[in-house]
């Protein structure tokens, strides 16, 4: 017997739950707290904005008179657009669309796409196959065409814009949960749900999935930072949230054409992007050393 | 070797030998003041349940104990009369595999997919004795067939080796280079039964061979008995019990080591009752004060809560048990003649 | 003429693999008295597990019946196999993979319990976690604890307390004590054998283990290659075995005392797949009796009563 695996029974006599000894390794990770802190940031301004700024006057109402505002004027910080609205407001009101469109998206391709994993994994065979191969010709279509389709076909807005999202992802977490499934399905304990009579349905839900967890987690945070790279991108292409609404694509989108003169337009927007994106994915990255330790060494 | 070694020289000398772990939930105090002699040519079995430290012991002596979170503390480590613990990295890679060598449990893993056998064992004899790689290349098949494998097969790879072959394979590049000292861990735990007695014919007769002499680890008494002159009983990261085989089978001791006795099945008396070691052993993090077996101990007293000091019993055999300084004190289990 | 429990006959079950059909388990036929234990014993591959899976149907037979108390259970429906099941259990080799890390050791006590509904109450159903736990010597502060906690006796505990939450009359018990200690060993060991007396459960204990399954079977059955090639009461096994096989297999084990007789009987290579068998004795590769009489493949004779054997050349070795 190796050492390792006898220095983790030693470990194993003292108690805590699976909750703690994720947060406990979770916390000794810089980065993955970081992004954490970062994550809990955007998501007090996204609440704060709504409260403090009055959509009408504050987000979409034009100002000719202080067009394009150079960053540093008082009262602008990031100085204003082409219409005269401030950028940093903006900034601060969008955060609720990329964050909603995010994680609403990855809700729907979770729950989507763990099912048709968590099926395919556990019952194997021909159910499997299938699944597999819809997955495959799913994840065959460049991933912005089809949100583009699906966009032009359902109209623009918020919803569909999710939903498009949503949609896109689905393959990526069927087989995320098939390959997490997969070796959770060989496990004793679930033989030993059977002989006890336990339903499919029960195995599936109360065994299978909470120990197939992991990785599908990891996939949440992953999938939120795609989402909101791939919302931000629909909306560049002027397919996302309809104007005047400051998401922060449509709002890059928007400051492409001055972006000559005015380069801040376009670069707070993706600076804004980024950092969100950059804190969902740390998070990610944590999270997956933290579920599983062996990982790390 | 360029002096001859005194017979009575060991070839192995460890005194007060102590490795803890330091983890986040504790020390893990893995062994804990352990001396340990194994003579020229002869088989030592070093027996013990799980995690009473037999593998950290042995992985000491190699000086294989990951650091961190291993410590290692030992008053002297000698192989050879030369000192271990002062080596450099490149001194001990000398020694690995050409005065010492390992066998693990899991002959699966310890064979590297991508090599052919062959090439692996000649690696070790053009690493250790000087050779050339076709030289080396030679030996190896000498080697293979030495364990009872065809030569020819020298150019496949590990996968197409059953369990048994792969075990055999390994014992090859463990004796390729003549090491004084083979110490095997477990080394047919993985294995059937029928195969099992293989292995130990063959380890048994290349042994007798080579005048190796042999640190054997195992849980099992019946290969002790098999294989083994002397025995060291461990608990809880120290020797509880030590002897040649005769002492410690026939004039047992120690109540650990008649403890283990009981609970083996007995082959001949198929109605005989088991008598199992009630409780569990202690946490490695915190071990009790005294003698580490005392709460698990029939014969236990307010004594026993004092640390335990080495006493011979004859030049062979020693305990680490106070119980035998009541008066007329002994176990239930019966003396063999 | 005691009760048989379980009737086992012309057991198959073949698995299609890349090289051809496995035979995994290869006609074999046995009976269980009810309140005995049946060993089978045999080395890796030898298809000794499966065996006791396909008795339980968790492996669907190829072919045969399995006459539980005068039921053939091969002909139920997946409800009527679930209600067997009430009646039939298992007990796994490896206390780690064979419970759920993430349940609570009374939430894995307690599952067939209610996945059967035997007890709806709740407080009902933690009394009977409770005398289940006291039952196989679980103290009752484990009650919230999780597996991972636990060392491997306490877990295979847990197995045990799982098993015989639905008080069946008939236990698979698939190497118990393999993964464990010798101490812990001995401990389970003596459990299992004190909760037969208890309930009247009889046991198909599966092991590789002979000294441990001359200790605990009333019969034994030595398996090779799919294939039952001795069966006879275990005090008789041991004092005279006739296949060559069992022979062998006696001769191997380390016995712990000094200057055992050590008259070991040479087996020739190692174990092979059992797929696309000739018609001959399974085990003419490695005997070292082997002649052309081992062709075709010999059935199993019963010598004296009680005791089977397949090997063409008996009267001759």
């Amino acid at each position: 017997m190796s050492r390792k695996t006898k220095a983790g029974e030693f470990k194993a006599y003292k108690k805590r739950s699976f909750a703690q000894e994720v947060w406990r390794n979770y916390k000794k990770s810089p980065s993955a707290m970081l992004g954490l802190i970062l994550i809990v940031l955007i998501i007090i301004v996204a609440i704060t904005a709504q409260i403090v700024y009055d959509y009408n006057t504050d987000i979409v109402q034009q100002n000719i008179k202080q067009r394009f505002l150079s960053p540093g004027t008082p009262g602008h910080l990031l100085g204003t657009d082409n219409y005269g609205r401030d950028v940093l407001t903006r900034i601060l009101y969008g955060a609720k669309y990329s964050l909603a469109v995010g994680l609403v998206a990855v809700a729907i391709s979770c729950l989507l796409g763990s099912t048709l994993g968590l099926i395919a994994g556990y019952y194997g065979g021909v159910v499997e196959n299938i699944i597999l191969r819809f997955c495959e010709v799913f994840m065959g279509i460049p991933s912005v065409l089809l949100g583009v389709a699906i966009m032009s076909a359902f109209g623009q807005s918020l919803a569909v814009l999710m939903l498009a999202v949503g949609l896109v992802y689905v393959p990526m977490f069927a087989r995320t949960a098939r390959a997490a499934v997969l070796p959770v399905r060989e496990e004793e304990y679930i033989e030993a749900a059977r002989v006890s009579g336990v339903s499919d349905f029960k195995i599936i839900f109360q065994h299978v999935l909470p120990n197939a967890l992991s990785p599908i987690i990891v996939q949440v945070t992953m999938g939120v930072a795609n989402g909101i790279l791939s919302a931000s991108f629909l909306s560049f292409l002027g397919l996302g949230v309809p104007v005047p609404a400051p998401e922060w694509g449509a709002m890059l989108s928007s400051g492409r054409e001055y972006i000559r003169d005015y380069g801040y337009l376009t670069t707070y927007p993706g600076i804004a992007i980024m950092i969100t994106v950059l804190a969902f994915n740390l998070m990610g990255d944590g999270l997956r050393d933290a579920l599983d330790p062996k990982l790390k060494q | 070797m360029n002096e001859p070694v005194k017979n009575d020289a060991p070839v192995l000398n460890i005194e007060n030998l102590n490795v803890k772990f330091v983890t986040e939930d504790g020390v893990v105090r893995a062994v804990n003041g352990l001396d340990l002699q194994v003579g020229k040519g002869k088989a030592l079995g070093l027996v013990g349940e799980t995690g009473a430290g037999k593998t950290t012991t042995a992985l000491s002596i190699l000086r294989l104990v990951p650091d961190p979170p291993g410590v290692v503390d030992c008053e002297k480590l000698e192989l050879n009369g030369k000192d271990i613990m002062g080596m450099s990295t490149h001194e001990l890679e000398q020694i690995r595999g050409k005065e010492v060598s390992m066998i693990f449990q899991d002959p699966m893993t310890a064979l590297n997919p991508v090599f052919t056998v062959g090439d692996q064992i000649a690696e070790s004899i053009h690493l250790h004795e000087n050779v050339s790689m076709v030289e080396a290349q030679k030996k190896a098949v000498e080697m293979l067939e030495l364990v009872g494998i065809p030569g020819d097969r020298a150019g496949e790879y590990p996968h197409q080796f059953s369990g048994g072959m792969k075990q055999r394979v390994v014992i090859s590049i463990a004796l390729a280079c003549h090491p004084q000292l083979l110490i095997a861990d477990e080394p047919t735990t993985a294995l059937d039964v029928t195969i099992q007695a293989q292995v130990l014919d063959l380890m048994k007769e290349l042994r007798t061979k080579y005048d190796t002499s042999l640190i054997m680890i195992t849980h099992d008494l019946g290969i002790v008995a098999e294989i083994c002159d002397e025995v060291a009983v461990m608990y809880a990261g120290n020797v509880v019990e030590k002897g040649t085989l005769e002492d410690v089978f026939n004039h047992t001791l120690h109540p650990y080591t008649e403890g283990l006795f009981n609970s083996l099945p007995n082959i001949n008396d198929r109605k005989a009752m088991l008598k199992p070691i009630p409780g569990l052993m202690p946490d490695p993090t915190d071990l009790p004060e005294g003698c580490p077996f005392y709460p698990r101990c029939q014969y236990a007293d307010e004594a026993c809560k004092k640390p335990q000091q080495k006493k011979y019993v004859s030049d062979t055999h020693y305990i680490r048990c106070c119980a035998y300084d009541r008066e007329g004190f002994h176990i239930e289990r019966k003396e063999k003649t | 003429m005691a009760e048989n429990i379980l009737e086992v006959k012309n057991l198959k079950k073949y698995f299609k693999t890349r090289s051809g059909m496995l035979h995994a388990v290869d006609d074999i036929s046995f009976t269980l008295e009810k309140g005995k234990t049946l060993g089978l014993v045999g080395e890796s591959g030898c298809g000794k597990s499966t065996t006791g899976r396909t008795i339980l149907r968790l492996i669907e037979p190829t072919d045969g019946q399995i006459v539980f108390e005068g039921k053939d259970i091969c002909k139920l429906n997946k409800s009527q196999l679930r209600h067997m099941h009430k009646d039939m259990q298992l007990i796994f080799q490896d206390p780690y993979s064979s419970l759920d890390p993430r349940k609570t050791v009374s939430q894995i006590i307690s599952e067939p319990i209610i996945a059967n509904k035997l007890l709806k109450n709740k407080d009902e159903v933690e009394a009977r976690v409770a005398e289940l736990m006291e039952l196989v010597g679980l103290a009752p502060r484990l009650f919230n604890t999780y597996p991972h906690e636990l060392d491997g006796g306490r877990r295979q505990r847990i197995g045990i307390a799982r098993a015989l939450a639905m008080e069946p009359k008939f236990i698979v018990c698939d190497e118990p004590v393999s993964a464990l200690d010798v101490s812990i060993q001995a401990q389970i060991l003596n459990l299992l054998k004190e909760l037969q007396e208890k309930l009247g459960l009889s046991y198909i204990f599966i092991t590789h283990d002979l000294a441990v399954v001359n200790h605990f079977a009333d019969d034994i059955a030595v398996m090779y290659l799919g294939k039952i090639v001795e069966k006879a009461p275990a005090e008789e096994l041991f004092i005279n075995p006739l296949h060559p096989y069992t022979k062998a297999l006696l001769s191997a084990i380390p016995i712990p005392e000094i200057g055992a007789k050590k008259d070991r009987i040479p087996i020739k290579g190692e174990i092979t797949s059992p797929v696309n068998m000739p018609d001959e004795c399974r085990f003419c590769k490695r005997c070292t009796y082997a002649n052309e009489k081992c062709s075709p493949l010999p059935e199993l004779k019963e010598v004296s009563p009680g005791h089977f054997v397949a090997c063409s050349r008996l009267d001759e070795i």
